[in-house]
Formats: structure tokens, sequence, C-alpha cells
């Protein structure tokens, strides 16, 4: 233990053995916080700041590096008090301290070991708990319970939060619950409230950090300075869309081989930077619009960077593919749009786009129509409509003939269950059913086409 | 080993500002500290039964209060050996059965082997009451403390506390009920017959500290105490202490968060920091300590979090701010904030206009 303290008071540099960087004052604080072993701490700490902020990294890591004795949890997992307090007094690190030769499985999470707890509510945990703990080694030092997505425990038990967070007090023992979330902690209070935690804030990195961060996964094959350059590209393009740490580490390492192919082939040097982001920013920002989106897996934009790269055939190679694209049958499409027509034009303008001999569009009309903007009904998203109306549009769009049989309505109800269509009010199924269409512009227009039919014309926001 | 000052120092005050403290002084509560010393005394010594309730805002020192007269009632040796106590907890005990288990446990009656109680919920609560029952003046006298007594309000009957009160009503084995809680209307939420056997008699703790108590209430957090082993230390340390707690600085600090928060938990979390900070290096608590402390603790987490999102998302942000401006607190949806950022976008910058399912992101 001594031996510990000494080195956690050496360790100047707060970065954890070159694990954890541009983490200092965090470190520092945390650590003050949990002072030596045998010290009490305070009852809780709650740690936010945005994903990819390395909280839970810091929180692990500290953990680890130190050799503090501590339960982690993902509360994801845990998804009911029962589980959560049985993983907590089935993991404790008890084994660790007291006596190392019993092997760690042992006590594993098989319920049909003897050795397993069983605990149903909370009076027994900290029964048992306070029992555990005080046993052995363990009870002369400071337990860490880190709950990580603390933000579920919200949903669970209302009294589970509140019973953690006094955990110290309750108990009696040296324990300190350190909370993990994403969300600030006024979300947190409810009820009458409750033991405040100490708050923490993990803040996000800037540019630089990132660069410093993201220049540390360089691969061996490559020059440390020719990958700061790459990533400082990567930066320039995403930095103002994401600032997500993971995300953009792995935007970085799927698109690198692209970067770094000129050099290979030796067609500019490395020093020549601005034709290496000449040759990289096209493909940098097509990567923003698919695989940032994961429209394209990574898989598969591994694979059509290759095929590039060996055709030497930039940007038509790939062929950006249509968010959303239906097969329907030819009523089908008529349908949806006589749906979407319904959805989004007024009720009062169907006669002046669908029966045959209207007047002209007055002028009053027209001015009444640029007064209220905010009305655009596509802004406002779709409206209800009863059937009636739609298949008179349906009616008056369609050339031709057209027997209203049983395969219409049936096509009607299929498109409810593809989720193109959606029942209103679902309390009177056969007499008058209303609906609403669930499509969007872009998609509407490319069934239209197919259909040759000009949607735009008869869409009231856009005359 | 050799004797570490600085060790002791940290091991008290860490102490005092956990969450398993008895404060080093109580200041107030005088009236109120003499009222349940009285009732505790007469149920201990004369076997009145009595119940009662302690109300008070979180953080005011209901359980401390409690946990003080406790200990002083017990100094007396023939009380030490009567007097049963039970404690309860509305977050623990979180229906009528488990507090019941606890109860026979921390009673150990007959039912009881090691820490394992019989018994169905019906027997046990049977047993219980027969056991109280057939007790009469002359004995054991049993204080039961509920913490978080609304919760108990809320169980199932309340056949708990109808029982509890009941007893204390009829003359049957005297107890106490002192419930703690930090409702002002907890006896509303009484039924009709569990409150027409509880005694009406409530305490109410508010935070009546003035400024001038708050600050010496700091230096009695931060101070060592008489019987600390190196008496020449302790007297520099104290000294030191109360130096600092004139510095101007220090006391605006103590100010503001005194005007923010003005109970001990709020010194306490203020106090955290400057605590923990103390080490070989960094031997004594300086004004700039707590001054850093009560920033850390002070920060406004949302614009904490704000100042982490990218340049697009305070993009959006800034057009839902218009959209509220504009529509006076309507509604929106996204097509309208995106059609708002477009307008900008567009036309009042030479931003880069992303798409929709980007932005949609």
């Amino acid at each position: 233990m001594e031996v510990a303290n000494q080195e956690c008071m050496d360790s100047e540099d707060f970065t954890l053995g070159k694990t954890v960087i541009c983490r200092e004052t965090q470190i520092k604080t945390l650590l003050a916080l949990f002072g030596q072993r045998c010290h009490m701490t305070p009852g809780s700490i709650f740690v936010y700041g945005h994903t990819g902020t390395g909280k839970s990294l810091v929180i692990q890591s500290m953990m680890r590096h130190y050799k503090l004795p501590h339960i982690f949890i993902n509360c994801v997992e845990c998804s009911s008090l029962r589980f959560l307090v049985e993983e907590i007094l089935n993991n404790l690190p008890l084994q660790d301290v007291s006596n190392s030769e019993v092997d760690a499985d042992a006590d594993d999470m098989n319920p049909d070991n003897e050795n397993f707890v069983r605990c149903e509510d909370l009076t027994d945990f900290v029964r048992t708990l306070k029992s555990l703990v005080s046993d052995n080694e363990l009870g002369k030092e400071t337990l860490y319970i880190v709950l990580d997505k603390a933000e579920r425990l919200r949903s669970t038990n209302p009294v589970l939060l509140p019973a953690l967070l006094r955990l110290q007090e309750l108990s009696g023992l040296n324990i300190c619950t350190i909370l993990i979330s994403e969300i600030v902690w006024e979300k947190f209070r409810t009820g009458t409230g409750f033991c405040e935690p100490y708050c923490l804030n993990f803040p996000d990195y800037t540019r630089n950090e990132l660069m410093e961060i993201m220049v540390l996964d360089c691969p061996a094959t490559c020059e440390p300075e020719l990958y700061s350059l790459y990533v400082n590209m990567v930066l320039s393009v995403f930095h103002m869309v994401c600032r997500d740490l993971r995300e953009l580490r792995h935007i970085a390492r799927l698109n690198f081989d692209y970067f770094i192919d000129p050099v290979k082939t030796e067609e500019c040097a490395p020093s020549n930077t601005r034709k290496l982001w000449k040759n990289v920013e096209p493909h940098l920002k097509k990567a923003l619009k698919s695989v940032y989106l994961r429209e394209v897996s990574s898989r598969q934009w591994e694979l059509m960077q290759q095929a590039e790269l060996a055709d030497g055939d930039a940007s038509q190679a790939v062929v950006a593919l249509p968010r959303a694209h239906v097969e329907l049958p030819f009523y089908s499409k008529f349908l949806l749009i006589a749906a979407y027509l319904a959805s989004y034009n007024p009720l009062k303008c169907d006669r002046r786009f669908f029966a045959k001999y209207s007047g002209k569009k007055s002028r009053r009309m027209a001015k009444l129509l640029k007064k209220n903007e905010r009305a655009s009904n596509h802004l406002l998203g779709p409206k209800t409509f009863p059937i009636d109306r739609m298949m008179a549009i349906f009616y008056s769009i369609i050339d031709g003939k057209v027997v209203p049989s049983a395969h219409i309505y049936v096509q009607i109800s299929s498109l409810v269950s593809l989720h193109l269509l959606s029942q209103v009010g679902g309390d009177d199924k056969i007499s008058a059913p209303k609906y609403k269409c669930l499509v969007t512009l872009d998609f509407i227009r490319n069934i239209a086409r197919t259909v040759q039919f000009d949607i735009m014309r008869y869409l009231y926001d856009f005359l | 080993s050799v004797f570490d000052p600085l060790q002791e120092v940290q091991q008290i005050l860490r102490r005092r500002i956990s969450q398993t403290n008895c404060p080093p002084s109580i200041c107030g509560y005088e009236k109120e500290r003499k009222q349940l010393h009285d009732l505790i005394k007469r149920t201990a010594v004369m076997g009145e039964s009595n119940s009662l309730l302690l109300i008070g805002p979180r953080g005011c020192g209901k359980s401390m209060l409690i946990q003080n007269v406790l200990e002083d009632v017990y100094q007396e040796e023939k009380i030490k050996q009567d007097l049963l106590l039970v404690k309860l907890n509305g977050l623990l005990q979180s229906d009528d059965r488990i507090a019941l288990r606890e109860i026979t446990r921390q009673l150990q009656l007959e039912n009881t082997v090691g820490d394992k109680v019989f018994g169905s919920f019906a027997e046990t609560l049977q047993f219980l009451l027969e056991a109280l029952k057939k007790g009469d003046e002359s004995s054991k006298p049993i204080v039961f403390v509920l913490e978080e007594f609304d919760l108990f309000a809320q169980h199932k009957n309340q056949t708990l506390l109808y029982n509890l009160f009941d007893i204390s009503q009829s003359a049957q084995a005297p107890i106490c009920v002192i419930g703690i809680t930090c409702r002002l209307d907890v006896v509303e939420l009484l039924e009709k017959r569990v409150k027409s056997r509880f005694s009406h008699r409530q305490i109410y703790l508010f935070n009546k500290l003035t400024l001038t108590q708050y600050r010496r209430l700091c230096f009695d957090y931060l101070s060592l105490p008489g019987d600390f082993p190196d008496k020449s230390f302790a007297k520099n340390w104290n000294s030191n202490i109360e130096v600092m707690l004139d510095e101007v600085a220090v006391k605006d600090v103590l100010e503001r968060q005194f005007s923010l928060m003005n109970d001990v938990r709020g010194l306490l979390s203020l106090l955290t920091y400057p605590v923990c900070n103390i080490s070989a290096a960094h031997p004594t608590i300086t004004a700039s300590d707590l001054i850093t402390s009560f920033k850390l603790i002070s920060t406004d987490t949302k614009s904490a979090m704000l100042h982490g999102v990218s340049i697009l998302e305070l993009a959006i942000i800034i057009a839902m701010k218009h959209l509220t401006d504009i529509y006076e607190g309507e509604p929106f949806n996204f097509e309208m904030v995106y059609s708002e950022y477009l307008k900008f976008a567009r036309h009042r910058s030479g931003m880069q206009v992303y798409e929709k399912a980007i932005v949609m992101k």
C-alpha cells in the first residue's frame, strides 16, 4: 500500500502511464477527491460530458493504474434493481484482496454456483454488502462503485438512485459511488430530492487535443508528420459537423488508404501538401455524405475504395445510393400519390386542382397564399384525410376507367402495412377510416417520375 | 511508524465532509433538542408511548439531531441497557414485508436465527403484534426511527404505520415512533384512521443560520479538535484557518455560497475540494483553494455542455432560438428548423450548406 501511495504521489505527469492524454486537470481533481486508500472520500461523484470525451476511459484506467478496489457496471446491462445489486455483490473485488488463490471465475455470473449471492431488495443488499466488505481487507480501503450510463437509473426503481447516492451513509462503509452520464445533473432530480453528489464536468476536446489524440493511432508504415497532416485534413472537413472522437477516428482509419495511395505509387512526394489535399478533399467530402450517415457500410466503402484505386477512375465508380427506393404496383403508385396530395394540400383548393373546369386563381387568393408562410404544410407535416377524399383525387388523376374493385382497397391496406400510409384514429375501420401519408417529398417525386406524373404542379405549397 | 500530522489532518477532515459525519458542533436547535431529549427520556424511563414527526428541508440536520440526542440519552447506563432502537429507512424498506423482517431482525426476536427471519408476512406481523401487546409499562421501551417517513406513507394500506401508531396509542409496550421527513404536507398523506392515532406532535427544523454563524461553522469544520495529538501543529493549523477565513476573497465566496444555499450540505460541497487538495506538496488550505472550489461547484452545467457541441449543432440551436423568438414559444419540428437554417446558411454566411441527412444526424 505504501508503494502505491508513493507512486501516486510521484506520478506528477498525471497521464497514467501515457495511456490517457489531454485530461490532466480532470485526473488531478479526481485523484485529489479519491485521496489515499484509507481515506474517506465524498459519498458520490457525478461525472458528465459529451460522448467521446474520455469519461469512462479516465475512470477505468485510473482504477486500473492505481489498483483501486472497484466495480465497473454498465447500467444498460443491469436493467432492474435486482440485476444491479446482484451484479455488484457478486463482482466485489474481494478475491483480489483477501485470498488470491481462489480462481477468479469461480464466483462468476453463474446462478447455479453456491457462492452466488442472491438479493432481492435493497435492505438485503446493504446488509450483505456490510457483512461482505467489513469481513476482510476491503473494509479498510475505499470501495468504488462505478456506474456507467447512469441516466438509465432514472427509469428503474425510484428509490434506487437516492439509495445509491447515500450508500455511504446507509451502510456506514467507506464507499464512493461514481456516476457517469451524458446528461446534466439537473435532469436527474426527482421527487423530494436526495443527497447531492459532487459534480464534475469533462469538457470537450479542443481541435488541437483531437489532433494530438488521433495522431496516436498512426500506422507503423507511415511517418508521424505525414499522418498528422492527414489528420489535419480530416479534421478540416469533419470538425464543423462532428466532434465525437470515436467517429472521427473511424473515419480517419477508413479513408487513410486513399490518402496514402499517391505517396505509395510515387505520384507525388510526401512534402507536396497541396497536391495531397487536392487529391483527398473530394473523397472526404463524399465520405461525409455516405459513410458518416452509414448509408454505405464501412466494408462496402473499403471495397469501393479499393475498386476505385484499381481503376484509377474517380467518382464515377461510386453511384450514390438512392436513399429510398421501393418497387410498387401501378395503381399503388397512384394511390400513394393521391394520398400524398390529400395529406399536404388544403381541402379548399381540391376543387381548383382536380375539377375539370375551375376558374383561374384569383388575385386575392394568391395574396392570401403568400401571407401565412408558416402554415406551409410541408413544414407542419401531413394532415389526416378521409378515404373518400383520397379516392376522389385518385380518380381525377388517373387516366382511363378504373373499377373500384377489392384489389384497390386491398392495395390501400397493404400500403398501410408497408408503413407508407398510416391509419389515424383506429376506432372505425370500415365506415370512414382516416389516413395520413408518411412518405417524404423526394420519395413521392421519384414515384411520380416513374409514372410520368408532374406532382409539383398539384402541390399547393409549390405554386 | 512515524506520526504524520498531515495524514491525521486529512483523516479527520475527510471524515467530516463524508456522509457518515457527525459534525463538530451543533448550532441552533436548542429548543428542539430539548423537546426531543425529553420525549425519548420519558419513553425510556417512565414507559410512556409517543409519536412525533421531525420535518425540515433536506440537509438541515434532522438525522444528525436524532443521532445526537440518542447518544446523549444513552449515556445513562440503565437506559443503555433497557432502551431498544429500531432504525428503518423508507429507501431500503420499500414495502411492509421487508420492513417487518427488518424490525424482527433488529429486535432479535425468537423467530430469528442469525440474520434470517422465518415465517410469512402474516405470521411475522401477528407474532410481532403479540409480542408488543403482551408487554405493559414494565417491558423494555423501544424507539422506532423512521427515516424518509413519506415513503412509508406510500405503502399499501399503511399497515405498518397503522400498527405502530395503534400500539403507541393503546397501553401496550412503550414505544416511541419518530418519523423524519422533508415533506411539509406529510400529515395529509396519512389515512384517516392512521392520522387519528398519530399524536400530531411535530417539530419543524429550518435553516436559521446567519452569515456569521455560517462562517463560524466553516471554521468549526476546518479546524482541528482539542484532542489532536500534536498540539503545536493543531494550534498552528487553527490559526492559519482563522487568518484564511478573514481574507476578503474568502468572505466573498462564503457569502455567495450562503446566498445560493444556506444549509450545511452546501458548505460541505464547497469544502470538499479544498480538503481533498491537502497533500504533502500543498500542506495548508488557502484562499485560492476555496475560490477554485466555488468555481467548480457553481459552473453552469448546461453552458458547459453547450461548449462541447459542434458548429453545425450550434447553428441549429440558433435556428431553434429564432423560431421560438418569432413564433413565441410554439412547438416546432425538424423541417422548420432546417428551413430556418437554410435561410441563414444560404444568405447570411459563407458557411458550408450541409445536406438534410447530415443535419438530421
